[in-house]
């Protein structure tokens, strides 16, 4: 399969583009507004074409297990799921953090709390990027704002995960799940047979067996093991920030926001310029880690940041802690499924300059 | 006929004297010591060494597999 | 005859039994007599026989044998409350050629992994789910198990379990063999050599239907919580065949067609 060009919603893309990136497996359960990943990879059936193994499984509980099992045996496995299933995924999602495995997990974001909607939202921000789980851990997490994206970032992922031993997040939305964009996919890889030296394969007679847990009863040790994981943790944040910067080298006041918002955000910039406001968009891609270093220097030449987000103000607390006081920050959020007009994305921006 | 002797080595160190290869013996062979070992259990020995036939049933159902069980035909 | 000194018998060559070498030298953590012990030295004593340890993937619950992967020498993952068989389905379907079981015990396998156990057997996955039934939470102090048989006191249930407020002991053996998806269902005890021997024979039996792929091998395996009954381990054996056996019988409840 050579490089392609396709028309494509955000979760097909999601799906043909794990196929592509040599993935082992993936494990699922059907919930809108992206059960279209779990049904296009059925219906390609990878498992005769590369050998990669999909199931439906009983729950959302089960499937991000079977990723655990999957991870734990060195493979490139993954899952997808929208807010609920995540919510009931954070069991697991934090064993896998704790047992330092390497995994994707796609989020495609609904309005919530509880059921909520089957709209786009972006209020799993804190689920998402301080742990979600119990226990001390992050999750990288990378935040798409476009279907090629969307596509793009399954292969980051894994590398991502696979370098830092850490499970990694696409934190999408429902608008990016659902819409349809061109989107080139890169050609097909081959699946990995590598045998990772800590994986549970089998103990042959030339090393000693392997147990992947995330317990130790002795606090001792387990302190330990933290420090570890904090240290790793500092690592990305050194090496693995992404962001993306419109019109911020004259910006007086900044826009702030990632994924769908961030669509909007640059119209509304340009908007804004058409009206002599010199406005900026800083779209941080990955979420954890947060561009802070960055934000804080933009703090340094602009008048004011507006976080825009699809929630009650999530991302806006990693906005103040950039910027550490330096400069005015506040937020512009709708919630529940609604998503916002670069018209009103606009008028908010107007006001808070006004302050 | 071939007679079968057996006899036990026990690691009473790692012994939790449980007694289950006690009540299993067909032969009356073990017993647990009046003695205790370094975490405190009353260890089990072969008190009539003499009477065992090597069976193996006492390592069998022994949890912590401290007994070894060797036999000879004699005779 | 009376020649024979206890040095003469104990050479290399009159050896008869003796431990597995695939048990670690780590001080195994379980209460005296308890036959999680016992059951962990039959299935190392398979994998040993079988040959088996470069291709074994074993899953820990979380309950007593969590640790389990201190004691035999293979590959082990430890799963969450419950999810072993999950985990254990993607091992295998990632890796089909590998012998994979998962090790669960009573709350694990029957409580909060119901789900997991149920859907792993009627998928048919080619593992060996190895259940430890002693009717007993051991691990957290002795609370009630859904395997706890009525009137039976524990922690959770002090004046004995009432069937009317707790619900009854639940017999996941015989609910699994009538799911298409499993091809051996089988119950056994450890407290007899007899029971030891015909368990390993068991085990032997599910590594070949799992290398035959046949299906879901479940061996249910009714045991003893000496601890969590407050009794001896000898008197915990005998209550256990006098109460337990007789909900829990022993033996074959599903064989596949030779």
């Amino acid at each position: 399969m050579e490089k392609e060009l396709r028309l494509m919603k955000g979760n097909e893309a999601v799906a043909e583009a794990a196929i592509r990136a040599g993935a082992d497996g993936y494990f699922g359960y059907p919930i809108t507004p992206q059960s279209e990943i779990l049904e296009y990879l059925m219906e390609a059936n990878p498992q005769v074409t590369t050998g990669m193994v999909v199931l439906q499984a009983e729950s959302e509980v089960a499937a991000i297990n079977m990723v655990y099992g999957g991870a734990a045996c060195g493979k490139k496995v993954m899952t997808s799921s929208s807010s609920p299933g995540i919510s009931l995924k954070q069991e697991g999602i934090t064993y896998i953090a704790g047992a330092e495995l390497p995994c994707l997990i796609v989020n495609v974001v609904r309005g919530g709390p509880g059921l909520g909607t089957i709209q786009p939202a972006q209020s799993d921000y804190f689920q998402a990027t301080k742990g979600g789980g119990h226990g001390d851990y992050h999750l990288i997490v990378l935040a798409p704002s476009s279907v090629q994206e969307m596509a793009d970032f399954v292969e980051l992922a894994f590398d991502l995960a696979f370098k830092y031993r850490n499970p990694t997040m696409i934190l999408s939305d429902g608008a990016i799940g659902q819409m349809m964009e061109k989107v080139w996919l890169k050609p097909q890889k081959k699946r990995s047979e590598e045998i990772l030296p800590w994986a549970t394969t089998g103990k042959p007679a030339t090393r000693e067996r392997n147990i992947i847990t995330s317990l130790d009863l002795d606090p001792a040790r387990q302190e330990k093991f933290n420090h570890k994981l904090i240290a790793k943790y500092r690592e990305i944040e050194e090496n693995e920030v992404r962001f993306e910067e419109f019109m911020t080298e004259d910006a007086e006041y900044l826009f702030v926001a990632y994924g769908t918002s961030a669509r909007i955000c640059q119209k509304a910039l340009q908007l804004a310029r058409d009206e002599g406001i010199k406005a900026g968009l800083l779209r941080p891609i990955t979420l954890f880690p947060y561009p802070k270093k960055r934000l804080n220097e933009l703090a340094d030449t602009v008048k004011g940041m507006l976080a825009v987000e699809m929630s009650a103000g999530q991302m806006v607390e990693d906005v103040m802690l950039s910027v550490n006081g330096k400069t005015r920050v506040s937020h512009y959020g709708r919630m529940g499924g609604m998503i916002p007009t670069p018209e009103e994305v606009l008028e908010n921006m107007k006001s808070f300059i006004k302050g | 006929m071939a007679k079968i002797k057996g006899a036990v080595v026990i690691d009473t160190e790692r012994c939790k004297g449980c007694e289950v290869c006690v009540v299993t013996c067909p032969t009356d062979t073990l017993a647990l010591a009046v003695e205790v070992n370094a975490k405190g259990y009353h260890y089990c020995y072969a008190a009539n060494p003499e009477t065992c036939i090597g069976c193996a049933n006492c390592a069998v159902v022994c949890p912590d597999g401290v007994i070894t069980v060797y036999k000879i035909k004699v005779g | 005859m009376a020649d024979i000194t206890f040095n003469d018998i104990i050479k290399p060559e009159n050896l008869t039994y003796k431990k597995s070498r695939l048990m670690t030298d780590n001080v195994m953590h379980y209460c005296p007599g308890c036959g999680h012990s016992t059951a962990h030295r039959v299935l190392a004593e398979v994998i040993e026989e079988e040959d088996l340890q470069s291709r074994t993937v074993g899953i820990t619950p979380v309950g007593c044998s969590v640790l389990m992967y201190n004691y035999i020498d293979v590959d082990f993952q430890e799963a969450a409350h419950g999810r072993a068989p999950a985990l254990a389905t993607a091992v295998k379907r990632l890796m089909p050629d590998k012998f994979v079981f998962t090790y669960q015990g009573d709350g694990d396998l029957a409580a909060i992994g119901t789900a997991e156990t149920i859907h792993t057997c009627n998928r048919g996955e080619n593992i060996l789910i190895l259940f430890i039934n002693n009717g007993i939470y051991g691990m957290t102090g002795g609370q009630m198990a859904p395997t706890t048989l009525e009137g039976m006191k524990s922690s959770t249930s002090p004046y004995g379990r009432d069937i009317a407020t707790m619900g009854s002991p639940v017999k996941m053996a015989d609910i699994v063999a009538m799911l298409p998806g499993t091809c051996f269902v089988t119950r056994h005890s450890v407290n007899t050599a007899g029971g030891v021997r015909k368990l390993k024979r068991a085990i032997k039996k599910a590594v070949q239907y799992q290398n035959e792929k046949r299906g879901t091998c479940f061996i249910e395996v009714v045991s003893n919580c000496p601890s969590g009954w407050k009794m001896t381990p000898v008197e915990s054996n005998k209550w256990m065949e006098e109460n337990m056996f007789p909900f829990y019988p022993l033996g074959d409840i599903k064989v596949p067609a030779e």
